[in-house]
C-alpha cells in the first residue's frame, strides 16, 4: 500500500509529466535526481515542489550522469530513486545504466522522447530511443522498458516501473513521448490502499552470513542497504556472489551475465503486458506504443466500421519484449503494420516474433505523431 | 623478532580480498594504511561508514575496507557519494579515488559536490598519471614528464589541487606525501570530522608505472623526492603552492565552517513537512 | 634548544626505556624497503631469504635499539610489519 498522505487521491487535470512525478511520489519514491532537459523538466519541476513535502529529496545535479550516479548510490542507501531525462540527456546516462544492471540497483530512469539524433527536435515527439533502451549500455543484459500511451499511463505505469525495479532489482525504464509527456488529460487518482507497491526483499541471513549477490530460487538476490550493519561490497566488476571482483574467472562471468539476463528473460511473462484490440478475427493487425498506439486505435475502428477485419496489439512493456503476443497475433493475420516515430526500430523485433507474417513500417519523422488517417490507410493497403 | 601473528589493523580490512593488488613501492597501500589507522584511533563505527571508489589502481581501496562500500564507474565515486550522504545523511560517506578519476573524467563532479558543500570526505591518490592503464598523462602529470601518451615530454600545464578544491568551496583542504604518514593520518582524522565537504590530496609514489619513465625507478626513489622537495606551510596560499620537481608544499590549506547541503536541505524539508501537517 | 631542557629528569631512575617486539609477516612483504630505509634507529635490515613473493623481507638487527616510534607500521604499505611494547616484569 501506498503511504497515505503522500498520494494526491482524487481526480485531476495533469500533464503527463506531472502525472509521472505524482505517480513516482505515490510509488514509494523518495529521491530524484536530474538535470534541466525539455521535454521532461517539468518532471523535476514538480517533484522539486512536492518531494520536500513528503520527506523525500531532490537534487539538481551537475549533469545526467552525476544524476544517474547519484540515484544509485541514494538507491544502495535504501531509497526508491528516479531521475527523468531526454535523448541526449538518456545517451550520457548509458554507462551507469549499465552499472545500476550491474550492481542489480533497483531505480526508474525516464526518457521523454524527442527527435534525434543529437540534439534533433527538443520540443517534438519522437520513438527514436526504444533500441537504444535495451541496447544502449555496453555488454549483455536485459532491462525492463515501458510505453504509456496516455497521461493516465503516465502515472500508473510509473508506479508499474517502481515495483517492477525493486522486484527484479533492475533499472526500470519508463519511455514516454513528448505528446503524452506534455499533453493534459483527465486522471484518477486511486486511494493509496489501491495502489499496490513493492519493496525490495530484504535478507534474511544475519550479516556475519550475507552474500550480497546470492540469488533466491527467482534469481533475484535479497538486497541490504548502506548503513544496515551487513558491510557489504558491490563493483561494476565482474563478481562473485559475495560482491568480490573476480575479473579473471570465466565461469563466474558466465554465472553471473547469465543470471542477470535470466532473471528477467525467465520471468518475462509475469513482467510482459500488452493490450490486445479485436485480433482474434484480425486480418490486418498493428503494433504500436506510446501515442502513436492512440492514433492506431482510432484507425482499427474506423477500418472495422469500413468492413475491414482490423485489430491492434498495443506494446505497454517495450523490453522483455511481448514476442509471445506478437507471435500469437502473427499467426492469424496476413499483414502486420507498425507504425513508429523512428526510421525502423521495434518493426525488426516484430519481424522476428511474426515469422513468415509480413510486418510492414510506416515512419513518422518530424513533427507529429501519425494520424489515424495515416495509419487506416496502410490497413487499407496492407488489407 | 616475531611471526605468524595477526596485524593489529586486520580487522578493518576484508581478510578475503588481502593481499591488495598494487606493486611493490606503490604509495596506495600507505594510504589505506593511513586511513585505517585513523579509523582505527577515532574508533568510528564501521557499520555506519560507506566508502566509495572509482576507477584506477587506488579504486580497489573500497573493496579493501570492511565497512560498506561501493567501487563505481569511472569519475563517478562522488556523485554516487552524493545521493549515498543525502539518502542517509547519519552515514560517514568516504571517497577514495586517484586523480584521473577525480579531477579529469570526474572533475566536474568534484567542482560542484565542492560548491554545494555536500558532507562527503574525499581522499585523492595522486601519482601523477593513469597508473591502471599503463602510465599515460593525466591533469596532473608536471610540465615535460615522461608517460607512454607523452613520449616527448608533457606539454600540458597541471591541475594544482589543492587550489582547485579550495576555489571550489571545499571546507577542508590539505596535502600531504606518503612520506608524511603521521600528518596525513591526523589530518584523515580531522576529515572524518568535519561536517562539510572535506579533501585531502596525498602526493603518491607510482614507480613501476610513473617513476621508471622519469628517473625514479623505485618507490624508495620517489619518497626521497618528497622528503627533498616537500616543505610544510600550513594555511598557506594554496593558488602558490603547485608541485613542482623543486617543491611540493604540503600541510593544511583551509579550514572553515558553512552549512551542508543536507544540513539546509533537511531543514528545509523539516519546515515544509511541519507546515503540511497543520 | 634552550639549556633549561637539558637537565636530567628527575624520576629518570624509576623509568625504563619500553622494550619494543617487533612483528614481520614476512610473506605479506613487497619489499619495497620502507620500513628499512625510513627507521630513524636502524633497527632493520634486508634478509637474505627470498619470501613467498620472491622479494628479500626486512628482518631485524637490533630489536633493543627499537624506540617504538611505530613509523615502519605506518608506512608499511603491506601492513607486513607492526612494532608492540613487550609485556615484561621485572624489567626484561
Amino acid at each position: 500500500m501506498a503511504e497515505k498522505k503522500a498520494v494526491l487521491t482524487g481526480v485531476h487535470f495533469m500533464s503527463g509529466d506531472i502525472a509521472c512525478a505524482e505517480g513516482a511520489i505515490a510509488a514509494g519514491c523518495r529521491f530524484f535526481a536530474g538535470y534541466p532537459i525539455t521535454p521532461a523538466t517539468e518532471i523535476a519541476e514538480h517533484i522539486a515542489a512536492r518531494m520536500p513535502k513528503v520527506g523525500g529529496i531532490y537534487i539538481q545535479m551537475e549533469d545526467e550522469i552525476a544524476s544517474i550516479a547519484a540515484v544509485i548510490g541514494a538507491s544502495y542507501a535504501g531509497l526508491k530513486a528516479m531521475t527523468a531525462t531526454s535523448g541526449p540527456g538518456f545517451s550520457l546516462m548509458q554507462e551507469n545504466i549499465g552499472l545500476a544492471v550491474m550492481t542489480e540497483a533497483p531505480c526508474v530512469i525516464v526518457d521523454v522522447m524527442r527527435g534525434g539524433p543529437s540534439t534533433g527536435q527538443p520540443t517534438l515527439p519522437g520513438q527514436q530511443d526504444v533500441m537504444q533502451a535495451k541496447w544502449g549500455s555496453h555488454g549483455d543484459y536485459e532491462i525492463i522498458a515501458l510505453s504509456p500511451s496516455s497521461v493516465q499511463e503516465m502515472f500508473d505505469l510509473t508506479v508499474e516501473a517502481f515495483n517492477l525495479a525493486e522486484m527484479y532489482r533492475v533499472p526500470t525504464l519508463l519511455m514516454a513521448d513528448e505528446v503524452v509527456a506534455h499533453m493534459w488529460e483527465k486522471v484518477v487518482i486511486p486511494p493509496a490502499e489501491e495502489i499496490k507497491i513493492v519493496n525490495r526483499k530484504k535478507p534474511n541471513a544475519p550479516p556475519g552470513n550475507y552474500a550480497p549477490f546470492m540469488p533466491d530460487d527467482d534469481l533475484v538476490p535479497p538486497m541490504a542497504c548502506f548503513g544496515e550493519g551487513y558491510r557489504f561490497h558491490a563493483t561494476g566488476l565482474t563478481h562473485d556472489e559475495h560482491g568480490y571482483p573476480r575479473t579473471q574467472d570465466s565461469d563466474v562471468q558466465m554465472r553471473l551475465v547469465k543470471r542477470l539476463c535470466d532473471k528477467i528473460r525467465k520471468n518475462a511473462d509475469k513482467i510482459v503486458r500488452v493490450e490486445e484490440v479485436m485480433i482474434d478475427d484480425a486480418e490486418v493487425v498493428v503494433v504500436a506504443y506510446g501515442i502513436v498506439a492512440r492514433a492506431a486505435l482510432s484507425a482499427v475502428k474506423k477500418a472495422r466500421e469500413q468492413g475491414i477485419k482490423a485489430g491492434l496489439v498495443r506494446l505497454i512493456t517495450l523490453w522483455p519484449f511481448p514476442e509471445k503476443h506478437v507471435a500469437r497475433a502473427a499467426e492469424k493475420t496476413k499483414a502486420i503494420i507498425v507504425p513508429e516515430m523512428n526510421c525502423g526500430q521495434m518493426v525488426r523485433e516484430v519481424e522476428r516474433a511474426a515469422k513468415t507474417t509480413p510486418a510492414y513500417h510506416l515512419p513518422k519523422l518530424g513533427e507529429e505523431p501519425h494520424t489515424p488517417l495515416e495509419i487506416l490507410e496502410a490497413i487499407r493497403r496492407h488489407s | 623478532m616475531m611471526e605468524a601473528v595477526e596485524h593489529p589493523l586486520l580487522k578493518y580490512l576484508r581478510a578475503a580480498m588481502i593481499p591488495h593488488i598494487w606493486c611493490s613501492g606503490c604509495g596506495n597501500g600507505i594510504i589505506l594504511n593511513a586511513f585505517v589507522h585513523a579509523l582505527d584511533e577515532l574508533q568510528i563505527d564501521l557499520n555506519k561508514l560507506v566508502v566509495v571508489s572509482g576507477i584506477g589502481c587506488i579504486g580497489r581501496a573500497a573493496g579493501y575496507i570492511n565497512a560498506d562500500s561501493f567501487h563505481t564507474t569511472h569519475g563517478r565515486p562522488i556523485a554516487f557519494a552524493t545521493g549515498v550522504k543525502l539518502a542517509k545523511p547519519e552515514l560517514e560517506v568516504v571517497v577514495i579515488s586517484g586523480d584521473g578519476d577525480l579531477f579529469a573524467i570526474g572533475g566536474n563532479h568534484f567542482i560542484h559536490a565542492a560548491r554545494r558543500n555536500i558532507g562527503i570526505k574525499v581522499i585523492c591518490a595522486n601519482n601523477f598519471n593513469y597508473g591502471m592503464t599503463g602510465g599515460q598523462v593525466g591533469p596532473t602529470t608536471p610540465l615535460e614528464a615522461l608517460t607512454t601518451t607523452t613520449p616527448y615530454g608533457n606539454i600540458e600545464h597541471p591541475f594544482n589541487l589543492v587550489h582547485l578544491a579550495a576555489a571550489s568551496g571545499a571546507t577542508y583542504v590539505a596535502r600531504w606525501t606518503t612520506l608524511h604518514v603521521r600528518m596525513l593520518t591526523a589530518s584523515i582524522k580531522k576529515l572524518l570530522q568535519r561536517k562539510g565537504f572535506s579533501f585531502i590530496e596525498v602526493v603518491s609514489p607510482c614507480p613501476e608505472i610513473y617513476g621508471r619513465h622519469n628517473k625514479m625507478r623505485t618507490g624508495l626513489e620517489m619518497m626521497e623526492w618528497f622528503r627533498e622537495a616537500s616543505v610544510i606551510a600550513n594555511f598557506s596560499d594554496p593558488a602558490k603552492a603547485e608541485i613542482t620537481p623543486e617543491k611540493i608544499v604540503v600541510g593544511e590549506f583551509v579550514d572553515i565552517e558553512k552549512p551542508t547541503y543536507e544540513q539546509l536541505l533537511y531543514e528545509k524539508m523539516a519546515k515544509l513537512m511541519k507546515e503540511e501537517s497543520e | 634548544m634552550p639549556e633549561r631542557l637539558w637537565r636530567t629528569p628527575l624520576d629518570v631512575e624509576k623509568i625504563s626505556r619500553p622494550k619494543a617486539e617487533i612483528y614481520i609477516l614476512k610473506d605479506q612483504c613487497k619489499g619495497c624497503g620502507f620500513c628499512i630505509h625510513y627507521c630513524p634507529k636502524k633497527v632493520l635490515e634486508e634478509s637474505d631469504e627470498i619470501n613467498a613473493r620472491g622479494v628479500h623481507p626486512p628482518r631485524v638487527v637490533d630489536e633493543k635499539n627499537c624506540v617504538l616510534c611505530s613509523f615502519c607500521t605506518a608506512v608499511c604499505p603491506d601492513f607486513a610489519i607492526f612494532v608492540k611494547e613487550k609485556q615484561c616484569k621485572d624489567g626484561c
